[in-house]
């Protein structure tokens, strides 16, 4: 038994913020009160901390199997772990990628011995992610798989966003697409702009990604089924995604930290700034908080995307897309949406859970703090002072632009399935 | 004391006392080009590393020439030469140099922010000599002090700068140098490589896709070369270019009437230049070449000179011109 | 490494007038040594022998009426001592006028001490062409040589110690006219 005292219950399903305790048994919560005394448990003391649902991050690159230089099930999910998330949605771009239900089950096996959170695979929409043929969609979400995506492009044409949205529907499977007209990024490094012109690097321009979003949205319309933007990045995306909200469609959308933190200005001749989708001009960037403000935005997601030191240690141009996500991402919300009263803190940890959670189609209690659901727990510090250093980090890259940065507030204790699996 | 210079990356960040000193130092270097012996010992003993990963004979000639006048001796890299292509990283070719002592590494690479990347990772001076689409320095200068010599002054001068301005690093060292010498600055070309984030790149900058229109008063006008490569990129037929953009005696007419010629080369004569403005007495591109040399031995002079033993200091530190 | 240092008068060598008699009596000297001064040319190494040079041209050709161009020299790109001087060197202009080839060369300079400045002085003259001969005139010569090198004409010659520094401050650059013995003090 494990009691966790004296923190502030802060739960979206219930619209929850009180001082409480809770006590876990069996994996379990057994028990919320204002003050619950047992002798018998083992007592966590989560005063100053915020107690809240497990966090659950729907996108992220765990690059196992094929990519074990850069990344494996095992230390992508500890850094998950330190990062306060007790579960993880590994896209499918693994080599060889995930199409089928034999990787599937192959990182489910992995991820049960090894994991010390929830892994829960995306298979690919399309086989090797190739936009030709539908991938093994059912057998994969038998084997575990709670979503489909061929992240890292776009599902490659919007006959066959059709069909994956047409097929995926019945089976409650939500399609995720990774939105960029490919014709109009092709060479692109960075965001198109003043800053890319200074530096001489080539542009891509912020309509790549809306007009996808724009072909997404009308398919979705066509299909009916549900649709959700992977790291939306630009506003044209947000105006798709809430006129057709507005319309009724189910369509959801995430945002990464890295995207409402930095901007296109803050690019340097330094490869960890150097992401897909690119960083946002800053009017793009505040219409993202505005989205996460409003509702618009349903989950914040890291797009955790390790890469090796040795090939993010050259040249701009030549290097791959994308940087570490897990450990910043509740540091980052806090301090850009939560300390600026940008968003509220319930709806900081609305974001994190119950958002995700309903983009899976998850029932939204799934991630409630109540008596008999699973003890999947997330504790965070408002106030602690920090600094993120990623030569600490148990990920095996350290492909990110935050390392060295002071932060205020971030995880304290990770617990999956009752047991504590990560603390300060 | 540590050095005004240590690394020669960019324009950008440098200041107009920095630029006017660089330019400054060229001028002994220039007379020493009409020297009969143009052997100097001053960097005997010095080797420059030029690392060309991109071809570039003009560059990599000015800079050969400049180390040598200055009796330093130069171990050469070129692309074709080079492990690159044989899947070696940029930084294990570039420590492979360091690991030879060159006392300077000039750089020439087709990625923008190469040789900063570079100048990160290595302890000696790194000479940027063009690094993509992002700058080229040396030229920058070498443009500045042709101006400065044919008008007189640097300050407040109308350039009209002609060509593929968003792919050019040559347009971008002149456009930082001469608007912070308060230039007024035009940019004309076909629209695709005419974007308006030109103009956040410095004050005083418009863009005028109509040549004519572009010329009017100019007192500098730089034609930029045409690379065929681009002109299939968006394609663009090289007739339509030459059309609208080739700087001809009847176009150059509509410019100052003491209006320059500059041309960064090699020159296409017929695309993007007319050979009678090419060989007018308006035209600037052969003391460009030569004001090429003596920038560079400026500043080849001014980061690998006194760079090295700051102990023994002994008695010719405080008395040393006797 | 050299620490704090100061340095502080000791006495004074020459006054304004003492100077200009020696300058007088050096032009003299050089008509009387150079046979018609037809090709004669001075040479100011940068920056004191600049106005000295200029100061004897003038009285040369007062007596000779002969042309007497004066050139002026920066030894910079010459120096064997580059790494160990000043923490930046400067270049200046070496601006000669005139062909230098079979020309009567005459360096000025200030102070004659190591030769080391003389040596780089004539390595540039050479560059620039061959003359017939190249003599040297100093004002102040102070003694220490490291090389090979005397002065064909000398204003005064002074014993010194390595520690002390002769300073010559000139009308056209310091805005004074002195020499002085000044002395390091640790």
């Amino acid at each position: 038994m494990l009691l966790i005292k004296n923190g502030r219950v802060i739960d979206p399903s219930s619209k929850t913020d009180a001082r409480l305790d809770l006590l876990i048994d069996k994996g379990k919560i057994a028990k919320l009160a204002p003050s619950i005394s047992a002798a018998d448990a083992l007592s966590l003391d989560a005063v100053g901390c915020i107690v809240a649902p497990g966090f659950i991050d729907l996108h992220c690159h765990l690059r196992e199997p094929g990519g074990e230089i850069s990344e494996t099930i095992e230390s992508g999910t500890q850094a998950a772990a330190r990062g306060g998330f007790t579960a993880v949605c590994c896209m499918p771009n693994t080599q060889p990628v995930n199409d089928n239900a034999s990787v599937t089950r192959s990182i489910m096996e992995r991820a049960a011995s090894v994991s010390p959170v929830h892994v829960w695979p995306i298979g690919a929409a399309s086989k090797e992610s190739k936009g030709e043929q539908l991938a093994e969609i059912a057998a994969m979400q038998q084997a575990g798989a709670v979503a489909v995506s061929d992240d890292g492009k776009p599902i490659a044409s919007a006959r066959l966003l059709r069909q994956v949205m047409d097929y995926c529907g019945p089976l409650g499977l939500p399609v995720i697409d990774h939105c960029e007209d490919s014709s109009l990024a092709a060479g692109g490094v960075m965001r198109e702009g003043p800053r890319s012109v200074r530096l001489g690097l080539k542009g891509m321009p912020a309509a790549a990604e809306s007009i996808c979003t724009g072909r997404d949205v009308e398919v979705a319309l066509l299909s009916g089924a549900r649709l959700h933007i992977a790291h939306m990045s630009t506003r044209g995306s947000l105006e798709h995604v809430r006129s057709a909200k507005r319309r009724g469609l189910a369509v959801t959308c995430e945002v990464t930290p890295h995207h409402f933190t930095l901007i296109d200005e803050d690019v340097q001749y330094d490869s960890h700034f150097k992401m897909n989708p690119p960083l946002a001009s800053r009017e793009d960037r505040d219409a993202l908080i505005e989205g996460l403000a409003d509702g618009t935005v349903n989950a914040i997601a890291t797009d955790h995307a390790p890469h090796h030191p040795a090939s993010k240690d050259v040249e701009f141009d030549r290097a791959p897309f994308g940087i570490l996500g897990f450990e910043t991402a509740i540091a980052l919300a806090l301090g850009e949406l939560v300390h600026t009263k940008r968003i509220s803190l319930m709806r900081m940890v609305e974001l994190f859970t119950t958002g995700p959670a309903h983009v899976l189609g998850k029932n939204g209690n799934s991630r409630a703090l109540a008596e008999g659901s699973p003890a999947d727990i997330t504790l965070f510090s408002l106030d602690r002072e920090w600094t993120y250093r990623a030569a600490d980090s148990p990920s095996r890259s350290r492909n990110t632009p935050f390392d060295g940065r002071k932060f205020r507030g971030g995880p304290e204790a990770t617990i999956v399935a009752g047991k504590v699996v990560y603390r300060v | 004391m540590s050095h005004r210079f240590h690394h020669l990356l960019a324009i950008e960040p440098l200041n107009r006392e920095q630029i006017t000193f660089l330019l400054d130092q060229a001028k002994p270097f220039q007379e020493f080009q009409r020297y009969p012996l143009k052997k100097l010992a001053t960097l005997r003993g010095k080797t420059i590393a030029l690392a060309f990963f991109e071809n570039s004979t003009r560059t990599r000639i000015s800079f050969a020439t400049a180390a040598s006048r200055l009796g330093a001796d130069t171990m050469s890299l070129q692309a074709e030469s080079s492990s690159l292509k044989k899947g070696e990283s940029l930084i294990d070719t570039v420590r492979t140099l360091e690991a030879m002592k060159p006392d300077a590494i000039v750089i020439r690479h087709s990625s923008s922010g190469a040789a900063e990347f570079i100048s990160r990772r290595v302890d000696v001076p790194v000479i940027n000599a063009g690094d993509g689409t992002h700058e080229h320095p040396t030229q920058g200068l070498l443009d500045a002090l042709t101006i400065r010599d044919r008008r007189g002054k640097l300050d407040g001068c109308k350039i009209t700068i002609i060509g593929d301005i968003l792919h050019s690093r040559v347009a971008r060292s002149n456009i930082h140098l001469l608007s912070k010498f308060g230039a007024q600055i035009t940019l004309c070309g076909p629209a695709m490589w005419l974007p308006r984030e030109l103009e956040c790149l410095a004050p005083n900058i418009r863009r005028v896709p109509r040549l004519e229109e572009a010329l009017d008063g100019a007192e500098v006008v730089m034609a930029l070369r045409i690379q065929q490569e681009r002109l299939h990129e968006p394609s663009l037929a090289a007739d339509e270019y030459i059309l609208r953009y080739q700087l001809t005696p009847a176009r150059l007419r509509l410019a100052h009437p003491d209006a320059i010629v500059l041309h960064p080369g090699p020159m296409i004569r017929g695309l993007e230049i007319d050979p009678a403005v090419a060989d007018s007495l308006q035209s600037c591109v052969l003391e460009q070449v030569t004001n090429g040399l003596a920038v560079r031995m400026a500043l080849l002079f001014e980061l690998v000179a006194g760079s090295t033993d700051p102990q023994d200091h002994a008695k010719d530190s405080a008395h040393a011109s006797h | 490494m050299v620490g704090p240092m100061r340095i502080i008068e000791k006495r004074q060598l020459m006054s304004a007038d003492e100077i200009r008699r020696t300058l007088e009596r050096l032009a003299h000297e050089i008509v009387e040594k150079t046979a018609g001064a037809k090709d004669l040319a001075l040479i100011g190494v940068r920056r004191r022998g600049i106005p000295l040079a200029e100061r004897l041209a003038k009285s040369i050709r007062a007596s000779s009426k002969a042309e007497v161009p004066v050139g002026t020299l920066d030894i910079t790109l010459y120096r064997d001592d580059l790494s160990t001087v000043a923490p930046q060197p400067v270049v200046q202009s070496s601006e000669i006028p005139f062909p230098v080839d079979d020309r009567d060369l005459l360096l000025v300079d200030d102070v004659l001490y190591t030769g080391r400045t003389v040596r780089a002085a004539m390595n540039g003259l050479f560059d620039l062409g061959r003359p017939r001969r190249i003599r040297l005139c100093v004002l102040v010569d102070r003694g220490h040589r490291e090389l090979p090198v005397e002065a064909t004409f000398v204003g005064r010659t002074v014993e010194t110690s390595d520690a002390e520094i002769i300073e010559v401050r000139l009308q056209e650059i310091d805005h004074e006219e002195r020499v002085m013995v000044m002395d390091r003090v640790d």
